[in-house]
This record gives C-alpha cells, sequence and structure tokens, in this order.
C-alpha cells in the first residue's frame, strides 16, 4: 500500500487579481521508502504541492480547493490543524531550499533542534541535547557539542543544510519532503547533501519527494518521476521512463535543452520556444500547447488527461501515440 | 596564432579588511590572486569555481570596475591596468557586461528604449532619430518585438529581460564581453534559448567571451577553453573538448565527479570531496587546495604548486602531475 497518495489535489490562491490555481488536479502516489522526484520550472506548481501536502500554505490567500492526500490512512487536506501537527515535522519531515531562512537567526543550533523533539516528546528533557549532538553527528558535522551552542550564521551553507537535514530527520519520519534542497550550494556540497540524503533513506528507511528542477538530481536520486508543468501533471512514470522513453512533448524539451558535460562544445541545444504562461492567461486546451512543436488544432481545443503509456507509465498529451 | 585581445597578467585583487576605531586594514581577503590568462578574437574563456573563488572579481577586474591591486591587464595592444577613467571612457566601448540578474542590473524607471540608447548618449554617437533605429535593430538581434522598447523591464520574463541585458551589451560593437552568471538565475528551457544566442551572436560579430559561471556543464558547452578556480587561483586550463576526459587537477575531477548526471543508468560512484572551501581571508599554506585535496602529501602543504603545461596547451598547478611527466 502506498504511503501517500496524493489524489486530483487543487489548490488555489485568492489574489488581488481575482482565483488562481497554482495545482490543478494533480495526482501521484509515494511507496514505502521509495524516492519520488517531481520536477518542472518555476511556477509550475511544484513547491505549492509539497506546501499543500505539509499544509504551509500561505494563509489566507492559499486554500486546498478539492481533493485528497491520504497519508497512512488519513486524509491530510481534512485533516484539523491540531492534528495535523502532530504529524508535521514528526512524520513528515521538511526540507527547503534555502537554510538560512529555514533556521532561525536568533535561537542557537540546539535550541531549534531539540524544540521538534520536546515538541512531538520523542525524547525527555534532561536527554534532549545529548540526542541533538547524535543528530549533528549523524548528519555529519564535526564537534557537534560545540555546534549546539552556536548560531545559524556561524555556519556555512552546508552545514546550515546539514542542521536543517538533521532537524526534519529529528523525529524518524517515514516520509521527507524535500524542496530543492540543494539548489543553493555549491556543486562540490550539493554532492555531499545528497549522499547524506540517501544515505540517511536507507538506514531509516523513510520515503523522499525530492523537488527540483535539476533533471541531474532526478536522474541520481530517484525512482518514480511527476514532471509539472503549469499546474499539471506533464508526465508520470520511472526514472527510466522519463529519461529513455519520454512520452510527452514537454519532458522531451527539456531533456533536449539542458548541456551536458559529453556534448558538442558550442553546438545547439534543444530549446522549448517561447515561455511558460502565465497563470492568470492560461491556454484553454492543453497547456503547452502554444509552445509545443506537434499541437494541431485539436490540441487547443481539447484539454488532455493522463493517458496511459505502459504499466506506471502515464503522459497527458492527446497526440503521445503519434511521436 | 593571432595576437591576444586580452591578457592578463599575475592579476590580484586584495580586498583590505577593516577593523577597529581606526578602520586599519587587519588583514587582506586575497580574492583574487595572481591570476593569468589571455583571450584571442572571437574566442570563448569558461571560468568555472564555486561561490568565493574569486570568478565574479577577477572577470569586474578585466571591465575595470575594480582597480586591481596587483598584475597587469593588457587590452588590445594598451595597459589598462591604471589607466585613468577619462582615458579608459572610449575603450569602455569595446569592453561590456552581462550580469546574472537582469531585473537589478536593468534600471526599474526606464523604458526598454531609454535603457538600449544610453550607451549610444554616453559615448555621443548619433542622432535621435539613428539611434531609435539602432534600438529597433539591437531588440531584433537578441529576438524580442520591436514595440518592446516603449515598455518596462517589469513587463519581462527573466529570460526576455535576460535578452535586454545582452542588447545593452552589444550595443556599441564590443570585442570582449564579460558575461557573468547569465543564466543561472533562469529555467533550463530559457537557459537553452539565451546560450544558443550567445553562440550565434559571437559567430555575427566575431564576439570574444569572458564567461563565468559555477556550472561546468554550461560553461564547456559555450568555452574553446576553460579555466577552474579555487580560491583565488586559476588551478587547471584545458581546452572544453578535453577537460571532462583529461582533467589533471584533484579539484577539477572532484568537481566533474561531483556534477549530477542526467543519465539514470549510470552508477553514482563518486567520491565526494570533504569539507568546505577555506576563507581567502586566511588561505591554507602552499597548495591551498590541499586540505581537501584526495590525494595530497605532505609538501602541498608547504610549496605552492605552479601552473605548468602537462601537454596539449593544458596547464595545471599540482605538485603530482610534475611528478607523472
Amino acid at each position: 500500500m502506498a504511503l501517500l497518495e496524493v489524489d486530483n489535489l487543487v489548490t488555489e490562491f485568492a489574489t488581488d487579481e481575482g482565483l488562481v490555481r497554482a495545482v490543478d488536479g494533480v495526482s501521484f502516489s509515494v511507496e514505502p521508502g521509495a524516492t519520488v522526484g517531481i520536477v518542472g520550472e518555476s511556477g509550475c506548481g511544484k513547491s505549492v504541492t509539497a506546501l499543500s501536502i505539509m499544509r504551509l500554505l500561505p494563509q489566507p490567500m492559499g486554500r486546498i480547493a478539492s481533493g485528497e492526500i491520504r497519508f497512512q490512512d488519513r486524509d491530510l487536506a481534512q485533516l484539523p490543524i491540531p492534528e495535523m501537527e502532530k504529524i508535521r515535522g514528526c512524520r513528515i519531515g521538511m526540507v527547503f531550499q534555502e537554510p538560512m531562512t529555514a533556521l532561525n537567526p536568533v535561537h542557537t543550533i540546539g535550541r531549534q533542534l531539540t524544540e521538534g523533539m520536546l515538541l512531538h516528546k520523542i525524547c525527555e528533557p534532561a536527554n534532549a541535547l545529548r540526542a541533538a549532538a547524535d543528530l549533528l553527528d549523524r548528519v555529519g558535522i564535526p564537534s557537534p557539542e560545540v555546534r549546539l551552542g552556536e548560531y545559524p550564521h556561524q555556519l556555512s551553507g552546508g552545514m546550515r543544510q546539514r542542521v536543517v537535514i538533521a532537524m526534519a530527520l529529528a523525529c524518524r519520519p517515514s516520509l521527507l519532503i524535500a524542496d530543492e534542497p540543494t539548489t543553493a550550494l555549491d556543486v562540490t556540497i550539493q554532492a555531499q547533501i545528497l549522499e547524506l540524503i540517501k544515505d540517511l533513506q536507507a538506514e531509516m528507511g523513510m520515503a523522499v519527494i525530492m523537488i527540483t528542477h535539476d533533471l541531474g538530481v532526478i536522474a541520481e536520486t530517484c525512482d518514480q518521476v511527476v514532471v509539472m508543468y503549469a499546474g499539471k501533471v506533464a508526465e508520470r512514470g520511472t526514472v527510466f521512463d522519463i529519461f529513455d522513453r519520454p512520452a510527452h512533448p514537454y519532458s522531451r524539451g527539456l531533456l533536449q535543452s539542458i548541456p551536458r558535460l559529453d556534448t558538442e562544445p558550442k553546438s545547439r541545444l534543444g530549446v522549448i520556444e517561447g515561455m511558460v504562461p502565465g497563470l492568470r492567461d492560461l491556454p484553454l486546451g492543453c497547456r503547452f500547447e502554444n509552445r509545443c512543436e506537434y499541437a494541431m488544432d485539436r490540441c487547443r481545443e481539447l484539454v488532455p488527461v493522463l493517458e496511459q503509456v505502459a504499466d506506471g507509465h502515464s503522459v497527458s498529451c492527446i497526440r503521445w501515440r503519434d511521436l | 596564432m593571432s595576437a591576444p585581445l586580452l591578457e592578463v597578467n599575475n592579476l590580484a585583487m586584495h580586498f583590505p579588511v577593516r577593523e577597529g576605531l581606526l578602520l586599519r586594514a587587519r588583514a587582506f581577503n586575497r580574492a583574487v590572486d595572481g591570476v593569468s590568462f589571455s583571450i584571442g578574437p572571437g574566442e570563448t574563456l569558461g571560468l568555472v569555481g564555486e561561490s568565493g573563488c574569486g570568478k565574479s572579481t577577477l572577470g569586474r577586474c578585466v571591465a575595470r570596475l575594480y582597480q586591481p591591486t596587483g598584475g597587469s591587464i593588457r587590452f588590445d595592444g594598451q595597459d589598462i591596468t591604471s589607466m585613468p577613467a577619462r582615458t579608459l571612457r572610449p575603450l569602455r566601448q569595446d569592453i561590456q557586461m552581462i550580469f546574472q540578474d537582469p531585473m537589478e542590473s536593468l534600471n526599474s524607471r526606464h523604458t526598454v528604449g531609454d535603457i538600449l540608447e544610453e550607451p549610444f548618449l554616453v559615448q555621443k554617437i548619433g542622432d535621435r532619430l539613428w539611434r531609435q533605429k539602432r534600438v529597433a535593430e539591437l531588440l531584433n538581434t537578441v529576438g524580442l518585438p520591436a514595440r518592446s522598447a516603449s515598455r518596462y523591464p517589469f513587463e519581462f520574463s527573466g529570460g526576455q529581460r535576460q535578452r535586454i541585458g545582452i542588447a545593452r551589451a552589444i550595443a556599441l560593437n564590443p570585442k570582449l564581453v564579460i558575461c557573468d552568471e547569465p543564466v543561472s538565475a533562469l529555467d533550463v528551457s530559457i537557459q537553452s534559448q539565451i546560450l544558443n544566442l550567445l553562440v550565434d551572436l559571437q559567430r555575427e560579430f566575431n564576439l570574444s567571451y569572458l564567461f563565468i559561471a559555477h556550472d561546468l556543464a554550461v560553461v564547456k558547452h559555450v568555452s574553446d577553453r576553460v579555466a577552474i578556480m579555487y580560491l583565488g587561483k586559476i588551478v587547471e586550463t584545458a581546452a572544453s573538448e578535453t577537460i571532462y576526459h583529461q582533467a589533471r587537477h584533484p579539484y577539477t575531477k572532484s568537481l566533474i565527479a561531483a556534477i549530477p548526471v542526467p543519465d539514470p543508468h549510470r552508477s553514482v560512484q563518486r567520491q565526494v570531496l570533504r569539507g568546505d572551501v577555506p576563507s581567502p581571508i586566511n588561505p591554507p599554506s602552499g597548495c591551498s587546495f590541499h586540505p581537501r585535496c584526495p590525494v595530497a602529501e605532505p609538501r602541498c602543504a608547504e610549496q605552492e604548486p605552479e601552473l605548468i603545461d602537462s601537454g596539449a596547451g593544458q596547464l595545471a598547478a599540482c605538485h603530482l602531475i610534475q611528478r607523472q611527466t
């Protein structure tokens, strides 16, 4: 049975110019211990999907309009806030992109680490600092006892992200949501953090939702991939389905547009012409229609639904059979 | 080989770190510490390194936005290292910059037309009608509609704004364009549009680029040669075809190994580089990479290695390579 099942999630924001649907009918599931990647460009709704699962949508503008988020037999979309607070940070941990904003600058590392553990009553106050030091040690921070008394600004970017990971893992969650966890970091530090998440995942058996725009990170860390475009799922499948047999023109375009280490210097990269449509002036039919080289009149009229390409591989394109 | 357009020799930029009541310089941040390279006409040199390695400072020194504290910069046969502003001004036509964040580098209160006209006003070129015609041409060159001239930067997307930044940089037909992380803030599908545009413009106008970025795959894609920087120094330079397969310096090797490859079939067996980049205020002795280097020997902590030719125009600064050859 799946650990998490997101079913037809719709998330809306009230803005000055009216209601905007940032996530529009997104469905996917996460098996225990698996890593699911959500990939897409800015504004595709990948972070809003994560915030919806965590029920951390900006208030009062954001709300889950419809859909279900089933996690361990409960629908998180309907859960009262006090119930949700028992799950958030305890059974579902979250790691954000920018560790400096995720940490409180005026509290010590020790205080921030123990806060969650004491709140969820997973250890006695007397042992909390000891447990926090063990956690820091586990995420590879040297001399953890000293670090407990320090403030976030005294740590480097990579070290801060390790602290954020330690906080997310303090209660041994069964699901970790990592929203662009390495985007703000240098590539050698990124490699350290990705390796750390992988090791901890193997050790604790937790599932991971990895949200990123980097197809390299997806290829290296994920089992399943959800490709999002303008608030909808464009394609969904195993990492091999998406990289070896991409069925959606958008997934193909993305894969062709990245410079790789082994491509010929100054050769032409594949491009996706135009740009992502604004959420207020979306095309009526397929949302990718105005940038798609395979678009036909039908694409402008029909809203595509996810169709099954093969077992576990589905695509939202009415022309996938012709491509 | 033709004479290089730009020759940088032993360039240094040491920023004073001032402390205390009298703000005396107690230490120096050696952001750029003895860097030499050259760029030929129509050539692209890629400059790669992690944050704080001094790559942007180096770019700003070359554009003379900073006054370097040591070494020399020769551009088109002239020494511009400490040229006074007045004599430098006409030369500024030939050296232009493209910045990472076009929202911050474009004046939000000016229309795109004003922004693109300004270089001609500064250099006192052409009359109003001529300038407007030229603005329309520039917009066309970078793939924007002519009506963009009457709009403001905020009305454009990130990719379009970067096109405006590029149009401004090529307005005066420069010889050298310094691109400082020009695609880092852009989404992948937009990034490839901008990279293709930069390559096209280079062919059309025979531009030379100093292309600064942290992403080796991007840099390698647009460059003829690549220089790898670590803590204010160039540790390796090589042709961009060879750097991936024949990297010599241990830092270059670990940098390449750290890049996630978009191929799920490749099993990840990498040597992860431990630790963080040390501070350039108090860099390690000897080879500045030795505390993180997987193959460091005792002498690496004592002697500073020099950049030496390790064959086929590839230079590397590492004691262990000297022994091999």
